[in-house]
């Protein structure tokens, strides 16, 4: 490899690396409460997708409408049960910023490990770096392989 | 850089050795039955079922994080759904038994010497996944037919048959087998053009002709070749050798078949499906696939069929159509389309391992207690039945499939250049098209 493809192959790491890990301004909401209350049936949450602010303190309450179902938050692990015709309350502060599955933690049917939701603790920065740092690895090789055929005289 | 591994002693005594294969088969054979006898007679709750637990999650988390991508076909060869028909097909378990089979032995039709019938077969199986993948009894169902439907076809057709073409597993990993670091060809191709009786394909008292219907001389890629060995062990000049190579050395000489080029838009059209359908949380989609036989599962059916058979290949060929006219090709649309598909293999396969990370890792507890628990009737073999589900390690979930997202369309960018310096076309629409899907399954995963 020629040097000034090592050059450019190093400078693309390193703007993939400023792609993920630079910090972005954070626009400060002050915390408060938010109080959801989601219904849970055979094989959905509704609402599934929950948008809350970083600091939130956020209540779920899970009614159940027909077996028991669970809630479980990936990257908080709490979680909650909820009996049918019950509401089961589950409350935490959204002190992690993302986008978190959550999950049926009580097996309930055949789907049950595909009975899934989304909490949006703010904007979702992930999905974005990454789709910048995919638009990045597109053009690596056009830059730095450009003898892309030629155009053949008519 | 190739590195030739048969090269060590050790390594081809025991890749010629009948008795290291037989023994993990026969390992195999016994899981896959148990899988079946599971399915009918253990707890019809799936995650709690070992047919469920271990192919879906186990088998499947092997085959396409590990098997496929590093060993490409290597799963083919101790796969188990072939054995009982062939020993049935040769009259024999082990060493060839000297004399020709007592069945049909019929050539398989040239018509259907493609892989149309397993694009057709995996279609089916996908059409029906939510069902197959979380009812135990309709796992053992699907098994049981695949073992059987192998044993009818090696009674009625010559070697291998339904691997090499009916098989829905067998399709795709031949496709992504093309990627693999590892593969099995000859030394020096003039020994094959000087040798007589081709014992490699035609069998000998030393092992069997191809059971995968190749003729090792003329093999440039991997996607039909089960690394089954024979070759190895019938080669009287030694001439056969096992290498590992670079990852995608295959994919530099791109396809020029539409079959294939289809199973690429198969493969990366139901991994978007699959992971807002079994990922996402849209209830209503999972029920729609769910619910056979209703109006909302012929709806996803019908979007399911569009998708990969129409939209898909019609946004490509639109994509394909402009680098022609921006290179002035003078070369078929046709033979683009089919070069430039094989660059979807990459992108196809990190779609599927950025899908199956998910679905692996948040499912995996449930390994430990069917384990324990194999039928759901309250066992506790080894201690394990009780540890609770949890997903583990969802922290670099995200991390992990965004690099698997984007190192697979850096792949694939590599990838279809090599196939616009084959057909003189500019290969950037094709890495446009395969950025926006790649977008398309960050939205989803992500």
């Amino acid at each position: 490899m020629s040097k000034k493809k090592w050059i450019f192959g190093v400078l693309f790491v390193m703007a993939g690396a400023v792609i993920v890990f630079a910090p972005l301004p954070v626009r400060a909401t002050p915390p408060t409460l938010r109080t959801f209350r989601i219904e849970a049936s055979q094989f959905a949450y509704t609402p599934a997708v929950l948008a809350v602010n970083p600091g939130d303190t956020v209540t779920i309450e899970l009614v159940s409408t027909d077996v028991v179902h669970g809630l479980y938050l990936d990257g908080y692990g709490v979680s909650v049960t909820a009996d049918p015709g019950q509401t089961a309350r589950l409350t935490f502060i959204a002190d992690k910023s993302g986008s978190f599955r959550f999950r049926c933690n009580v097996t309930c049917g055949a789907l049950h490990p595909f009975m899934i939701g989304k909490l949006q603790v703010g904007p979702n920065t992930w999905l974005w770096r990454a789709i910048v740092l995919t638009i990045l690895a597109a053009l690596v090789i056009p830059i730095l392989r450009p003898n892309l055929p030629r155009a053949r005289a008519g | 850089m190739h590195y030739e591994l048969t090269r060590f002693p050790l390594v081809k005594a025991l890749l010629k050795n009948r008795w290291p294969q037989m023994l993990v088969w026969l390992v195999m054979l016994a899981g896959f039955l148990f899988a079946i006898l599971s399915g009918f007679f253990g707890t019809p709750v799936g995650n709690r079922n070992f047919g469920i637990v271990f192919v879906w999650i186990a088998w499947w988390a092997v085959l396409i994080l590990v098997a496929v991508p590093f060993f490409g076909r290597g799963w083919c060869s101790v796969c188990p759904i072939p054995l009982p028909g062939e020993w049935l097909q040769r009259g024999a378990i082990m060493n060839p038994p000297g004399n020709k089979p007592k069945w049909y032995n019929l050539r398989w039709p040239n018509k259907l010497r493609n892989i149309w019938l397993q694009n057709l077969t995996f279609t089916l199986v996908a059409l029906f996944s939510s069902v197959i993948l979380t009812t135990p009894k309709v796992t053992a169902i699907v098994l049981a037919a695949m073992i059987f439907l192998a044993i009818g076809m090696s009674m009625v057709f010559e070697r291998r048959t339904f691997c090499r073409y009916i098989c829905p597993v067998s399709g795709f990993i031949g496709l992504y087998a093309q990627a693999a670091p590892l593969e099995l060809r000859v030394k020096d191709k003039q020994v094959c053009l000087t040798c007589k009786d081709k014992p490699c394909y035609n069998g000998s008292p030393a092992g069997y002709g191809c059971p995968w219907d190749v003729f090792p001389g003329g093999l440039t890629k991997n996607t039909y070749c089960g690394l089954c060995m024979e070759c190895l062990r019938t080669c009287p000049y030694e001439n056969i050798a096992v290498n590992t190579r670079p990852f995608s050395d295959d994919l530099a000489k791109p396809s020029t078949r539409m079959d294939e080029a289809f199973k690429a838009f198969i493969m990366l059209g139901a991994a978007m499906i699959y992971a807002g359908e079994f990922l996402g949380p849209w209830g209503s989609l999972k029920l729609a696939a769910y619910s056979v036989g209703s109006i909302s599962w012929f709806g996803y059916l019908v979007a399911f069929l569009v998708f990969i058979f129409g939209l898909l290949p019609a946004l490509f060929l639109g994509a394909v159509w402009i680098g022609n006219k921006l290179s002035q090709a003078t070369a078929a649309l046709k033979k683009s389309f089919t070069a430039f598909a094989t660059s979807l293999v990459p992108l196809g396969l990190m779609f599927w391992v950025a899908f199956s990370l998910s679905f692996v890792l948040t499912n995996a507890a449930y390994i430990f207690s069917s384990l324990s628990d194999p039928f759901g009737w309250g066992w506790n073999l080894f201690g394990t039945a009780a540890i609770p589900w949890q997903p583990i390690l969802t922290t670099i979930l995200l991390p992990l499939q965004t690099l698997a997202l984007a190192g697979g369309l850096l792949w694939t960018a590599s990838t279809a250049r090599k196939a616009g310096s084959e057909v003189k076309v500019s290969p950037v629409p094709v890495i446009v098209f395969s950025t926006a899907a790649t977008v398309a399954m960050l939205g989803l995963l992500l």
